[in-house]
């Protein structure tokens, strides 16, 4: 999965659906660690702001 | 200057992570705060309504803080019939940006000590014991030790994960949100607006808390499993388009709010979840700071009596689990079945709910009587909707 920095208002909702524990949050970026990632879509489906999408 | 080494290591300096400190602190425990952005409060993810019952136990009430005073809630149905509610007691939206960082103040009065910019990176354990925190602080990995973790690190939490629990949530536990802050508007500074319907928000609600009578915050909370195709802002903009198509946007913010229960596991030797990294958030309405200071009041003095005792494993720290239970936890575990049946409500149901309202004279409206309608037909819910209003009387020392 992919993070569209520009969209991507840094709210952590993807963490919380998050099943594997892929996606690290700090004050400025989220970043989501693909091999760890299996591909659930969960985190496009609830980003508020659109901010996700597949691919790497 | 930040020490090596503290009782009480808290991480996240929001409403819970700072009650949390300030009752540890109070307690005889040495408690150091770090918090991720430049100050406590910001950004503000946050609706900003509370109760004053809610709020008055752990700070005297600060005009500085106040944006407003709520009297009157208003609830909206899918047709457009409104039904109005009086006797609610008294309400605030907050200033959270000042509101949170006068709950640090209170913190550190009490002894505890705040960082922030210092982002919390990782557990350190050795042997599998938790025996501190690595973070991110002015460009330097530092490390800080300390017997008991709290992780009041928010919706967002990663510090359970990191202990080993499972705080993930479904989908359809947690409502997607965004919220403007509107300028430019005409309202009643005392009332709150809530709008429903699967058109208008699929899953949850449209609120408008009013900041002042032509400032208000307006956001739209919608079930995780139902925003795939149409997202929050998308019906947050329909709507705002028709009900106030001249207001300036001042503020744009989007979150994420756990409508779940409590989760299964919120202690563990040596750390202690507490607020929305606990998911300790009123599952129907989806409010979290006072049921989040609640929780960190509870954690905090267990950890104070853990510290002094010397036990920092689960079983002495399951006092608080315990103890959140009784206070508020088994009354969430009741709004979240209940909130299943609010998810699946046709809009037809929402009609007749808001009609019953208005029939009630509005100062005798009370919220058990609107969920007591609302589960009407499901005798063992009506049960739990009687039982949650006589168990959540809150005490507090």
């Amino acid at each position: 999965m992919k993070v569209i920095h520009e969209l991507c208002d840094i709210c952590g909702t993807c963490v919380a659906v998050c099943p594997v524990d892929a996606i690290s949050v700090s004050e400025f970026i989220v970043e989501i660690d693909n091999n760890i990632c299996t591909n659930c879509l969960n985190c496009l489906k609830v980003c508020p702001a659109k901010a996700i999408e597949e691919g790497e | 200057m930040i020490k090596d080494r503290y009782d009480v290591v808290v991480i996240g300096a929001g409403p819970a992570g700072s009650v949390a400190a300030r009752y540890a602190a109070e307690n005889g425990a040495s408690v150091l705060m770090l918090e991720r952005d430049r100050e406590p409060g910001i950004p503000v993810r946050c609706a900003e309504g509370v109760s004053h019952n809610g709020i008055a136990p752990f700070i005297d009430i600060d005009k500085r803080w106040i944006a407003s005073q709520i009297d009157i809630a208003m609830l909206t149905s899918p047709n457009g019939e409104s039904a109005l509610m009086h006797n609610n007691g008294i309400g605030y939206v907050l200033e959270r940006r000042i509101f949170d960082t006068a709950l640090c103040e209170l913190a550190a009065k009490h002894g505890a000590q705040l960082v922030t910019k210092a982002n919390a990176l990782d557990l350190i354990k050795e042997n599998d014991k938790i025996i501190g925190v690595k973070y991110r602080y002015m460009g330097k990995t530092r490390e800080v030790k300390c017997d008991i973790v709290i992780a009041a690190d928010g919706t967002e939490s990663r510090v359970g994960r990191w202990a080993g629990i499972k705080t993930a949530v479904a989908l359809r536990d947690i409502d997607t949100c965004v919220q403007y802050t509107l300028a430019g508007l005409d309202i009643k500074k005392d009332t709150c607006e809530f709008y429903f319907g699967n058109e208008v928000s699929p899953g949850g609600y449209i609120w408008i808390f009013p900041k002042s009578d032509s400032t208000a915050n307006v956001g739209i909370g919608i079930s995780g499993h139902l925003s795939h195709e149409k997202g929050p802002r998308e019906y947050l903009d329909k709507f705002v388009a028709q009900k106030f198509p001249n207001a300036t946007i001042t503020y744009t913010v989007y979150g994420g709010v756990p409508t779940a229960a409590t989760l299964e596991e919120i202690v563990k030797d040596n750390i202690m979840l507490v607020g929305d990294a606990a998911r300790q958030v009123n599952p129907i309405t989806g409010g979290g700071v006072v049921q989040g200071m609640i929780a960190a009041s509870i954690a905090g003095k267990v950890a104070a009596e853990a510290i002094k005792k010397g036990r920092f494993d689960a079983k002495f720290l399951k006092k608080y689990r315990k103890e959140w239970d009784k206070t508020l936890g088994n009354t969430q575990k009741i709004m979240h079945s209940m909130k299943e049946k609010f998810l699946f409500m046709t809009d037809e149901r929402f009609n007749n709910l808001v009609n019953f309202c208005k029939k009630i004279p509005s100062d005798k409206f009370s919220l058990k009587a609107l969920f007591t309608e609302a589960v009407k037909g499901d005798p063992k819910l009506m049960l739990d909707v009687a039982k949650s209003f006589v168990v959540s009387k809150i005490k507090l020392k």
